[in-house]
């Protein structure tokens, strides 16, 4: 019998129309973010993408005061310690609170569990009228620490979950093993289970360093001292101020901030899909 | 002291929760009760602020808008857009469907600021914007959109984070179908839509409805996006709830009826967080731990 072209050939071809049509379906993503590059090295952009010019003026913000915002770097430094603040709570608080999740029974253990997954679905969002109030009262306003212990909070409670999960993974066999030479429970969680969940903390460690290093809504409203200011209102005063002056400028500040995103992206994006219900919000 | 260790290694977490969960919440309804102002003078005033939201002429607006967005963006691409990503990527090759996946990650990753910037680019109101330089191919004049269909930009922007949720959780339970149930309806004849119809989507059903629940209720609070892309304009025709809410507090310093607003969303962000607690039991997650020794 004699297969036609495409016959012989339909498996491929299936292939290739799904692939196009998920390029299709993708393409705002690929087209806005290699906008986004070439625009910041370039003069201007001709028939679409076709750069005039390539040049290092768009990113004259780096060397230079541009009038009406703080200095860049004093921004990116806050950005940074908003960012280290909230990882290194997120990360001590979970890695402890995952173990005890993962390997004590307590009455109201799984009542525990099932309130920390509700609370990580909880619109914490809404609730920002009152931590305005509270953060106030605890003389926290304006201060780079209100937004960290805020941001860290609503971030701990998925991150528990996450670490709990890594904990689980780990064979209890090994621990055991640990008891029997005469290991105290302490010994056992800092030199045997610490090392094995590396991953898990590296995972939490680094979702938490861009989750504080992105926030926006936060700093927009509890924030008003520019020496506090970091990328995100940097940024945006920079989209309102210019934005149709020039779109250069706009672009290369906006690669700029996300510079740690794009490091990190690789390694995180595989491990979220490996986490599936990760239920980050959007 | 055999039961107090667990409860002292979860002491952080609980302080934490309590002072920014369950705190602020207590607040917010209490606050709702007052006219607070930025001189954070505690003055009841009843139920004025409710009566005040009956009456508000905005309101009405506000409403229609918030469901037009969350169910826009629901529709379009927390489910549709999701659900077709997973369908497509699972139909190819790991290798590629991974390369889309992590793609539409990309999006979730980036700072919002700069996120928004690349639909303010894409929407911009000149020929360099993206689709106004595609319609220029066509000899089409350059449009406002945010005049002509700022409540589009809104749930573009939205949806294309969104999408990935519903896409992880979809792409998940898609392939922990058995792969013999697809064989035998290759046997039979059936073709893909037959397929999707009558296996997938029956088998996913239950992520399909936690993904709706989900995202229903995290969009109804959400406004980060619209804040940054439109801020509610023009004329409040993108003011959705949760951003009439935060306009009231931050911009007008009406605390007071600020909370009053809110409350109605922590009232649904509460019962969602029972009903998930009561229905999404986890039971296979919530098994005992072995190691209990002291």
């Amino acid at each position: 019998m004699k297969l036609s072209f495409w016959q012989k050939n339909s498996e491929k071809i299936r292939n290739f129309v799904i692939i196009l049509v998920l390029f299709l379906i993708t393409s705002p993503i690929l087209v806005g973010y290699v906008w986004l590059i070439l625009r910041s090295f370039s003069e201007d952009l001709v028939n679409g993408f076709v750069p005039t010019k390539l040049t290092l003026k768009n990113w004259r913000f780096l060397w230079q005061e541009i009038k009406g915002y703080p200095n860049i770097w004093q921004t990116t430094l806050n950005t940074a310690l908003l960012a280290l603040g909230v990882m290194g709570i997120e990360v001590l608080i979970t890695s402890l609170g995952g173990y005890a999740l993962s390997r004590y029974d307590f009455p109201g253990r799984s009542s525990m569990m099932k309130f920390i997954l509700a609370l990580h679905a909880f619109p914490a969002i809404s609730l920002m009228t009152a931590v305005f109030y509270l953060l106030w009262t605890l003389r926290l306003l304006d201060t780079l620490w209100g937004v960290i212990l805020l941001k860290a909070s609503l971030e701990v409670p998925w991150g528990t979950w996450i670490m709990k999960g890594f904990y689980d993974g780990i064979p209890w066999e090994l621990e055991w093993a640990g008891l029997v030479d005469g290991y105290s429970r302490f010994e056992v969680w800092r030199k045997i289970l610490l090392p094995l969940v590396k991953p898990g903390i590296a995972v939490t460690a680094i979702f938490a360093f861009l989750s504080g290093w992105s926030e926006f809504v936060f700093v927009n409203t509890f924030i008003f001292s520019q020496n506090l200011w970091t990328l995100s209102k940097y940024v945006k005063g920079f989209i309102g101020d210019y934005r149709f002056a020039d779109y250069g400028l706009v672009t290369a500040v906006g690669l700029f901030y996300m510079i740690p995103t794009i490091i990190f992206f690789f390694f995180v994006s595989k491990h979220m899909i490996k986490l599936t219900i990760g239920g980050v919000k959007g | 002291m055999k039961r107090l260790k667990p409860l002292l290694l979860l002491f952080p977490l609980l302080a934490f929760v309590i002072i920014f969960f369950v705190i602020p919440v207590v607040l917010t309804v209490v606050i709702a009760f007052t006219d607070m102002d930025y001189s954070f003078v505690w003055n009841f005033v009843g139920f004025q602020n409710f009566r005040d939201i009956s009456t508000d002429f905005i309101i009405p607006r506000v409403i229609a808008n918030t469901f037009i967005y969350t169910f826009g963006t629901l529709g379009l691409f927390n489910l549709g857009t999701a659900l077709l990503i997973s369908l497509l990527t699972t139909s190819i090759s790991d290798r590629w469907g991974n390369f889309f996946r992590t793609l539409w990650m990309l999006p979730r990753l980036t700072p919002s600021v700069v996120y928004g910037l690349l639909w303010l680019w894409m929407f911009d109101p000149t020929e360099y914007g993206l689709v106004n330089f595609i319609r220029g191919l066509f000899g089409l004049p350059p449009q406002d959109w945010l005049h002509s269909a700022p409540m589009w930009m809104v749930i573009f922007a939205n949806g294309f984070i969104g999408a990935s949720m519903g896409m992880l959780v979809f792409t998940a339970a898609i392939k922990s179908i058995p792969e013999d149930y697809y064989r035998a309806a290759r046997i039979d004849g059936a073709s893909w839509f037959m397929v999707v119809r009558r296996i997938t989507l029956p088998l996913i059903k239950w992520h399909l409805l936690f993904v709706t629940a989900y995202q229903t209720l995290s969009l109804l609070a959400s406004f980060e996006y619209i804040l940054i892309i439109t801020d509610g304009g023009p004329v409040y025709r993108t003011e959705v709830w949760a951003l009439y809410t935060y306009h009231n507090a931050f911009s007008h310093f009406r605390f007071g009826y600020g909370a009053a607003l809110s409350i109605i969303l922590v009232i649904i962000g509460v019962v969602s967080a029972l009903v998930y607690m009561k229905f999404f039991g986890f039971e296979s997650l919530m098994e005992k731990p072995k190691v209990e020794v002291e």
